[in-house]
């Protein structure tokens, strides 16, 4: 901070601690001196309106000036009168990185000891489970639910169908670097209504939930050359882009005529955001293994 | 008679009745998200009935529409009877009742449609923003202009905090909206970053400070010695605790900002002059409290009082919390729970709103040339309403909050939380519940007061008052 600004903060609380001492003062100088009870002060206003000529309470001038000297005590202790720093070195930062260094020190080695256990033992390890399912309900139940049953746009960990693949080195990727599912909007290449109409068809149909009629089909030729490079011709989906499988009947965002028509009119961005840097490398391969571990339950 | 010799009751009037009204509509949304918080299907799928949009519409309305009218009707009414003249200027007068219930009105319209600047109490856009300036320098010069012409030498201790109320909020307002328009309903603040948040809560605390503190001391060193009968305890403790109150409440607002990256120094000189405050707040209760001692028996008979002194007592409750919130332990504690909701409303109901009531009950019938309300056994169940609704309601997110707080920090032997979000979410619905009940009782209070003024006024004409000649 500049010296001008320091100089202004010191020079400003100092300024408003005088005035509040000299109030105090002031009002102990007026003193209780021999007041009569019910001597006025004498202005009198709106007829009847008139003041008291009492002292402030004793009390209540004490309970001020303690505050004061707390007050005092404390920006004398803690960063507060510009640049000075506080006698006792204490700074919100070093607070944060303190008990940041003793949760370190006292967690770590808890998540450490399963640092070496390979993936498929680690999903199976009680101990491991446990720790992942508390990790679980601090980091990932804000989308994926209490359950891990997901919601519309949030998927379902406990079936089978994985978006981004299921290998120790799929989901802890997913953890760690987060993952962002883009629908691109393709319904300006579709030709108008009716061949958005003729899309979400044929897309149903792939799925058996709507018959394969001449419509549908009509639309076959477009979803090959506008679709497949994510969701392949047979449109199965692919792992590598996180496109979703629509032959089966799982659907990320709701199967219905009108949701796949939004989908296809408004693309759709999925994001799962990433864990990295927050869980470092013990916790996000327990919780991965936990993840897995879920849909293996079924 | 000659008009120049009456006072102008007619402004006074008009807000005060809108205040009714106001508060009947301010709480109303406020009891329906509320509501809304139990059941969020009450949104019924509609952009402007979703809380977002409504939770503004609600303080708001509570605040500016209900406190506002209730602070520039009563303030007319005082500085008019303790400076002993007619209001200055009386169209402009006339003006700031119309501007302000414009404002309003725009307010109801624009944040359901989601118009906002997304600053707390400072959501409106920016042409309102400057009909809110015009109106308030209206107001200012109306108010200041009948002191200057006053008849007494003494200006009345309720005058300097209506005054200072007045001042601080033309400030306020005008540097906390300072923004860069870019469409009829859009712009942007000049502020950026953490100073953009600094200057929010320098103009959020102080509206708590001086709207919704010094304000409604200003009604309260009128109405309460007005309805005891009793002369201003100690004429010297309004002199220090005024002075004070004035200077220290500028310096609280980074007290909302603890532990974020506003710098250490600023966290730290809010919080102390947080609780440099608590004595100073305090000497406004000790003197309204002490006025109305040697005046118990009278609450036996009127209502009236036991508004004024259970509000004195909320405020006196509230002036403590609020230090004790901005103490950076407890507020770690405390901050971003329902515990926040529970304080302000102890004393937004507690304080502001008791007060209000007890002075419009006091006032209206001399508005209307009354001896008293239509019925004072309507004022004594409205007082037992509101008074269970209030501590319901506080009572309730006080526990509400500090479950949600212990809830959020409980950690687990493996360091993870022992609750996920949601669980504290369920752990706070009985809460809602009770805090749902607590304002359906506060808002009921406020219906029996609408039937209780429309039987005071409905058969009267409102008679000229004759200016007293100063003693």
């Amino acid at each position: 901070m500049p010296a001008f600004w320091h100089w202004f903060i010191v020079a400003g609380t100092v300024v408003f601690v005088i005035w509040c001492v000299w109030l105090i003062q002031w009002a102990g100088k007026q003193g209780p001196q021999n007041v009569a009870d019910d001597e006025v002060v004498g202005h009198r206003w709106d007829g009847d309106l008139e003041e008291w000529n009492n002292p402030a309470p004793k009390w209540w001038l004490y309970l001020y000036f303690i505050t004061i000297i707390w007050a005092v005590g404390y920006m004398i202790a803690y960063p507060g009168l510009g640049n000075f720093d506080g006698l006792l070195g204490w700074s919100q930062e070093g607070q944060y990185e303190q008990e940041m260094q003793y949760a370190a020190e006292r967690y770590e080695p808890i998540y450490e000891r399963f640092a070496g256990m390979p993936f498929a033992e680690l999903s199976q390890q009680a101990d491991a489970l446990k720790l992942g399912e508390s990790l679980y309900a601090s980091y990932c139940t804000t989308c994926h639910g209490s359950d891990a049953r997901g919601a519309a746009g949030y998927p379902n960990l406990t079936d089978d169908d994985w978006l981004w693949g299921n290998t120790e080195a799929d989901i802890t990727a997913t953890i760690r670097h987060g993952r962002n599912g883009v629908m691109p909007v393709l319904a300006p290449a579709l030709g108008g209504d009716a061949g958005i109409d003729n899309m979400v068809a044929y897309v149903r149909s792939l799925s058996g939930l709507s018959p394969a009629d001449a419509d549908a089909m009509s639309a076959k030729p477009m979803f090959v050359a506008l679709c497949s490079a994510c969701h392949t011709a047979e449109g199965t989906g692919n792992k590598l882009f996180g496109a979703p499988n629509l032959t089966d009947d799982i659907w990320l965002y709701g199967s219905s005529e009108a949701m796949i028509r939004s989908t296809i009119t408004e693309g759709r961005s999925g994001i799962m955001p990433a864990h990295g840097e927050l869980l470092g490398d013990n916790r996000s391969k327990i919780l991965a293994a936990y993840i897995a571990s879920l849909s293996k339950n079924q | 008679m000659n008009t120049a010799a009456t006072y102008n009751d007619k402004v006074v009037r008009q807000f005060t009745i809108m205040v009714v009204v106001w508060g009947i509509v301010g709480m109303l949304v406020g009891v329906f998200i509320a509501a809304q918080l139990i059941w969020p299907a009450l949104n019924f799928d509609l952009p402007f009935l979703s809380y977002a949009r409504l939770r503004p519409l609600h303080t708001n309305a509570v605040i500016f529409a209900f406190g506002g009218s209730a602070l520039i009707g009563t303030s007319y009414y005082v500085v008019q009877r303790t400076c002993h003249v007619r209001l200055a200027f009386q169209k402009l007068a006339a003006f700031t009742f119309w501007g302000w219930m414009a404002v309003i009105v725009l307010a109801a319209i624009t944040l359901p449609l989601g118009i906002t600047q997304s600053k707390e109490y400072a959501e409106l856009e920016w042409p309102i923003d400057l009909l809110i300036a015009v109106v308030w320098v209206a107001y200012a010069i109306v108010f200041f202009g009948t002191i200057v012409k006053r008849r007494v030498k003494h200006i009345y201790v309720a005058n300097w905090f209506y005054g200072a109320f007045i001042i601080t909020i033309a400030v306020l307002h005008i540097f906390n909206n300072l923004a860069v328009p870019v469409t009829l309903t859009k712009s942007y603040t000049i502020y950026t970053g953490v100073v953009d948040a600094m200057v929010q809560w320098w103009y959020g605390h102080n509206a708590v400070g001086f709207f919704l503190t010094a304000g409604f001391l200003g009604m309260m060193y009128y109405f309460v010695p007005k309805q005891a009968g009793r002369p201003v305890y100690s004429y010297r403790l309004s002199v220090v605790h005024f002075w004070s109150l004035i200077a220290v409440y500028m310096w609280a607002g980074p007290h909302h900002l603890h532990y974020t990256s506003l710098p250490d120094w600023a966290q730290t000189l809010g919080m102390v002059f947080s609780i440099v405050l608590l004595a100073p707040s305090w000497g406004g209760m000790i003197n309204g409290i002490m006025t109305l001692s040697g005046a118990w028996h009278k609450l036996r008979s009127d209502p009236i009082l036991k508004f004024m002194i259970v509000s004195l007592s909320f405020y006196g409750m509230s002036t403590f919390e609020g230090p004790m919130m901005s103490i950076k332990t407890v507020n770690a504690l405390s901050h971003y729970t329902d515990w926040t909701i529970g304080h302000v409303h102890s004393g937004a109901l507690g304080w502001v709103a008791m007060m209000t009531i007890g002075t419009l009950y006091c006032l209206i019938p001399r508005l209307y040339n009354r001896e008293g309300m239509y019925s004072t056994k309507l004022i004594d169940v409205h007082f037992w309403t509101s008074t269970i609704g209030v501590v319901l309601y506080a009572v309730a997110l006080w526990v509400a909050g500090i479950t949600q707080g212990l809830m959020w920090r409980a950690v687990n032997e493996d360091g993870t939380l022992t609750y996920s979000f949601v669980e504290s979410l369920k752990a706070t619905y009985p809460y809602y519940g009770l805090r749902l009940v607590g304002g359906l009782l506060f808002f009921s209070g406020m219906i029996i007061m609408a039937y209780n003024v429309w039987k005071t006024i409905s058969d009267r004409k409102p008679v000229p008052v004759a200016v007293l000649d100063p003693a």
